[in-house]
């Protein structure tokens, strides 16, 4: 019975077996509806798909981050049954800093923490992100790193890059989210009721030759368009 | 609900189905060819079904419900408007009191039937509690204009839209228990004006009425439609506690206010560079898009009857 099941020929690696998943409870799954009741109530969560459909495809969503609830708003305007296999990255030192965000975030959201203190240097920080790939889940990530509260996009870090290296096979979607800055200034509590708009963009590839810096400008190009299109 | 609540809901679905099924024979007749305003006529007769059965279940479940329904259109109406109308960080205050203090509480005012306080509420206090709230954030750029805009929002989407479910606090000798009907009867003439007008400009429709305001409007389209519109007025008199003539009076002057309503609001929209207010009602558009006759038409529709027959 533990034998390991031979590959089907022409996939290179077996996946790995995914790791338990801790959606299972009745009280996590309805706070989870709770959550997306409330993000669109708040914000009508439209979701424009301009440049791809909502398929079951393995993707990287990398989008604008200005505020906490991004990756709440991008996680609710995903249909259900690409929502369950979906999870966002974030910042461990604010996630694990209480029991309440950890358990948020790690019970409800599934979400995959990274180190961006990087606390133990000798550990490849993207390590959660790649096991969450090659589990075959789909990540939602914010590549400028820390959120912007001014127009437009800060630089990208290069974890999409070496993330999109390292699995050829996913497809990297631009995601721009727009109004969600004004539905949540910084430093307040309370969240306004205003409409947001989550516009899915064309997916992105690594071309062959590609260097970082190319590609890097390249990916937060088609998110500034994007952007343009939805204003 | 009483008979005439039921007949009046039983001719509106009646009516419904007719033009479900015109609707079904134009897409028929069209052969698959890809025609949008036949899509989207079929996507707005649906969308009225829906509306209408929300109105409907709310009449059903009492006037609670109903004050409940229109605080939620507010809501929704405003949550539009000032998505459309740029503030900023200043004026967070200002916004967290417009939605969670002055909506709630104007239509709390009309469920408890304190006239004296909803009908001055929002123009006398609001008006000048939101601009000390925004002067607190310090921040003067376009201050008048920002200002002006929440205020706006704060009369269109709460004042305004509330003095539908306001009509349930008139008391008119004769007419008591039947204020529903007056509700019935306001938005019924108000949006059948509105839809007669879109039915008399698309098939007669030659001039247009306001080319830079709103490009669909036609003299045609909004004569026929007043005329139509006054016409039903009319001759709905018997739910309401009108004459004949003082319906059609009354149903000439909502319509022409609905018909004016849409036209302002519609100039908000094109200097915001917009055709929709939202996207909440397929083939409508937005909350407001639907609404913006009815704003203009409540306020003055209540204020009519609470002069002449209360």
């Amino acid at each position: 019975m533990n034998d390991t099941p031979i590959p089907p020929s022409g996939e290179d690696l077996p996946p790995p077996a995914p790791p338990p998943r801790p959606n299972g409870g009745l009280p996590q799954r309805l706070l989870a509806r709770l959550i997306i009741g409330f993000a669109r109530l708040l914000t009508g969560a439209r979701s424009l798909w301009r440049g791809c459909a909502p398929e079951k495809r393995q993707r990287i969503y990398f989008a604008n981050h200005s505020s906490h609830a991004d990756f709440v708003l991008l996680w609710s305007s995903l249909p259900p049954a690409l929502r369950t296999r979906t999870r966002p990255v974030a910042g461990a030192d604010y996630w694990q800093r209480d029991a309440l965000r950890r358990f948020l975030i790690h019970r409800v959201f599934h979400g995959v923490l990274v180190d961006r203190e990087r606390s133990e240097p000798q550990h490849n920080p993207l390590q959660p992100l790649l096991d969450a790939l090659h589990a075959g889940d789909s990540l939602i990530l914010f590549p400028e790193g820390t959120r912007n509260l001014e127009d437009g996009l800060l630089p990208f870090k290069s974890g999409l890059y070496r993330l999109g290296q390292a699995c050829p096979q996913v497809e990297l979607v631009p995601v721009w989210i727009a109004n969600l800055n004004r539905v949540m200034p910084k430093g307040r509590v309370l969240p306004l009721p205003l409409l947001c708009t989550v516009s899915f963009g064309a997916p992105l590839s690594i071309a062959a030759d590609e260097g970082k810096e190319a590609f890097l400008a390249r990916a937060r190009d088609a998110l500034l368009e994007l952007a343009a299109e939805a204003d | 609900m009483d008979r005439d609540t039921l007949s009046l809901f039983a001719g509106i679905g009646a009516l419904l189905a007719l033009a479900s099924l015109i609707g079904f024979v134009l897409k028929w007749r069209s052969r698959g060819a890809a025609s949008p305003v036949i899509d989207n006529l079929n996507a707005r007769i649906n969308a009225w079904w829906v509306m209408v059965a929300v109105l409907g279940g709310a009449f059903w479940l009492g006037h609670g419900a109903v004050i409940l329904l229109f605080a939620a259109i507010s809501f929704f109406a405003l949550r539009e408007f000032i998505t459309l109308a740029p503030t900023r960080g200043g004026d967070y205050p200002a916004l967290v009191a417009a939605f969670y203090f002055v909506l709630p509480v104007q239509y709390l005012l009309i469920a408890a039937d304190w006239y004296g306080l909803f009908a001055i509420f929002i123009p006398v206090y609001v008006f000048l509690l939101l601009p000390i709230l925004a002067s607190l954030g310090g921040d003067t750029t376009g201050f008048l204009e920002r200002a002006a805009k929440v205020q706006w929002g704060m009369m269109i989407a709460v004042f305004c839209i509330s003095h539908v479910p306001a009509l349930l606090t008139l008391d008119i000798p004769g007419f008591e228990g039947r204020n529903l009907l007056l509700i019935a009867w306001l938005v019924l003439v108000v949006q059948i004006s509105d839809v007669l007008q879109y039915v008399c400009g698309k098939l007669l429709g030659k001039r247009k009425i306001a080319p830079r305001l709103s490009p669909s409007k036609t003299v045609e389209g909004f004569a026929g439609g007043v005329a139509l519109a006054t016409l039903v007025g009319a001759s709905l008199f018997w739910i309401t506690p009108f004459s004949f003539w003082q319906a059609a009076l009354i149903a000439l002057i909502v319509t022409l206010l609905g018909f004016f309503g849409g036209l302002v609001m519609s100039a908000i929209k094109r200097d915001r560079g917009v055709k929709d207010w939202g996207h909440m009602i397929e083939g409508h558009g937005g909350m407001l898009d639907r609404l913006d006759s009815v704003c203009f038409a409540a306020p003055i529709f209540f204020h009519v009857l609470r002069y002449g027959w209360t």
